[in-house]
């Protein structure tokens, strides 16, 4: 009798606060994913990195000591100075990648016959994946057979042994990153010219302006959205470069091509030994770089959707 | 347009602009070009160092009949192709609930959880690469599909639900309001009235997340070690050091790795750039 009178009214609770109840009900599988896996794994790096440990035994406090022998190695200027100097010309030549992109996008943003073709054609290295990339690449700088020295015999240069050598290695490697990216860039680049109004061109042509300034008054300020994607994803792709490293030098010669990315990984897991806390500090730092381009990409974000 | 279209330039412009087409292209997909150049070769050909000449006899289906006959790569492609699906599925089904979820309802934390996916998203895969690794060890999933294919529908479920979010965003807000009006209940309107309008999303999220997920390398090798369960990313070097130095076969197994998503661009491409370039218009 009571359970009869309990039932509609459960219901009707339910049904009363639906609109409340519903979102977390199907936020909680997502979420509760994204908990375990990300969120709570940073936290737990953090933790981490204030100990000692081999991956089996037991965990050793140590304080900060990590992080002053990550200073030492800052001051020897060793490994971790390496890696860190090598994050730095990854950022700013991965860049690179925006205005090739660009430029490549307006060469190609045009509707001649066979167009759509070529375009997928410009795209296709973004799709293959970064192990290829990097074999296709090595081959590539092969100093004994390499498409490079080939080309470089021809003008009676060379050969060059561009990933043997401390001194080129790590542009090699970022040049071979660029490939892909700006493949990326060009088709963000792409769809936002596709998407520039026509009028305001024709505005401009009829106020007389040459293409240079017109690109820069007219069109650029256009693509804007485009351009923060590319940035975005440039910063990203840049401080993630792990795959191409791995594969093409494995960090070396003598180590001169690592980044933080690779260093924590060799540090962590590899034949050296795992050093798991030591591991954990280089990735918070790279993380803390990391942040300092989420919060302004946030930030960007909250100011639109304010703005809306 | 801009630049200008190239029909309303003198013929010479045109010309020029025709011809510099496939040279660009050559030039640009040069390095690609010449590892399948490679990949037809007959071993000879290497030790004779005719290296970029013509090959001496095309060898093109002995190559490709060893990577497929003669080694793991078959292993380590039906290997990527169960660790790629579940994870799509898995992936696109969580976040059209979280996209749902943020795009549709109005409470206070909303926008904090939507930065958190976002955030989350962005984050360098090494500051989760330790305690990650230490919990598939600990559910005892480590070096199998398994443990790969969850912790990727996790971490994919951050870029998703941005996708998601934003998608749902932008489909009209009346057509919710009127099914509320008729009583409908909110599971009724997430399956009946919203779920259908999100096939163009579902689409595009899938073909991106595949490739991703396809390409991936760096959480093949901490997550997995042998054949049985490594994806064709990470097995390729066990592959190469297999033929180590028989550069034909090397090459050819490059283009086998590569080739399933780049079949899914060229079948999907619609979609994949849509999905790709969300964002890029306002």
């Amino acid at each position: 009798m009571t359970a009869a009178v309990d039932a509609p009214e459960q219901e009707s609770w339910f049904h009363r606060n639906q609109q409340r109840i519903a979102p977390w009900l199907f936020l909680a599988p997502g979420l509760l994913f994204f908990m375990v896996y990300v969120i709570i794994p940073v936290f737990q790096s953090f933790n981490l990195s204030l100990y000692e440990w081999d991956g089996l035994g037991a965990a050793e406090y140590v304080g900060f000591r990590n992080y002053e022998d990550l200073y030492w190695e800052l001051y020897d200027r060793d490994a971790f100075y390496i890696s860190l100097k090598n994050n730095l010309i990854w950022l700013i030549l991965y860049l690179a990648a925006i205005p090739a992109g660009l430029f490549i996008a307006l060469f190609l943003n045009q509707t001649v016959w066979g167009i759509r073709l070529y375009k997928s054609l410009f795209f296709f290295p973004f799709v293959i994946s970064q192990v290829v990339v990097g074999l296709v690449f090595t081959w590539f700088y092969d100093p004994t057979f390499g498409l490079l020295n080939e080309f470089l015999g021809f003008f009676g240069l060379g050969p060059l042994n561009v990933l043997g050598d401390e001194r080129f290695v790590t542009y090699g490697i970022i040049f071979a990153g660029l490939w892909p990216q700006t493949a990326y860039c060009m088709i963000l680049y792409l769809t936002g010219l596709n998407a520039v109004d026509p009028e305001q061109i024709e505005a401009g042509r009829l106020d007389g302006a040459k293409s240079w300034r017109m690109l820069w008054h007219i069109i650029l300020p256009q693509l804007r959205p485009a351009t923060f994607i590319a940035f975005v994803v440039t910063i990203i792709g840049a401080l993630r470069s792990f795959d191409l490293i791995s594969i093409m030098t494995q960090g070396g010669p003598f180590g001169s091509s690592r980044v933080l990315a690779y260093y924590m990984f060799e540090v962590a897991l590899s034949e050296y030994g795992f050093r798991m806390g030591y591991g954990a500090a280089i990735a918070v730092i790279l993380f803390l770089i990391m942040l300092c381009f989420i919060a302004y990409f946030l930030w960007s974000m909250y100011r639109e959707e304010k703005g809306h | 347009m801009f630049p200008k279209p190239i029909e309303k330039q003198p013929r010479a412009a045109q010309i020029t602009y025709q011809a510099m087409l496939p040279l660009a292209l050559l030039l640009w997909l040069g390095p690609l070009l010449a590892v399948a150049l490679f990949s037809v070769k007959p071993a000879a050909d290497f030790t004779n160092a005719n290296y970029w000449g013509m090959p001496s006899s095309f060898e093109g289906a002995f190559n490709y009949g060893q990577v497929f006959f003669n080694s793991d790569m078959p292993r380590y492609l039906l290997n990527s192709f169960l660790i790629t699906v579940p994870t799509v599925i898995g992936a696109v089904a969580l976040s059209c609930m979280t996209g749902f979820a943020l795009g549709i309802y109005k409470f206070k934390s909303n926008l904090w959880i939507f930065f958190m996916f976002v955030a989350g998203n962005f984050v360098p895969f090494q500051i989760l690469m330790v305690p990650v690794r230490d919990l598939t060890l600990q559910l005892g999933l480590y070096n199998t599909k398994t443990g790969l294919v969850l912790f990727h529908i996790a971490f994919q479920t951050g870029f998703c639900t941005l996708f998601m979010r934003n998608f749902i965003r932008a489909l009209p807000f009346e057509l919710i309001e009127a099914a509320r009006v008729e009583g409908i209940s909110e599971w009724r309107i997430f399956w009946y009235v919203v779920l259908p309008l999100m096939k163009p999303a579902i689409a595009a999220l899938s073909v991106l997340i595949f490739t991703f997920i396809w390409n991936d390398y760096f959480w093949a090798v901490v997550l997995t070690q042998g054949a049985e369960s490594q994806p064709v990313t990470a097995g390729i070097t066990s592959f190469n050091a297999q033929f180590r130095a028989a550069y034909q076969l090397m090459s050819a197994g490059s283009i086998v790795a590569a080739l399933p998503p780049v079949a899914m661009f060229f079948l999907m491409q619609k979609h994949f750039i849509a999905g790709l370039t969300l964002g890029a218009v306002k």
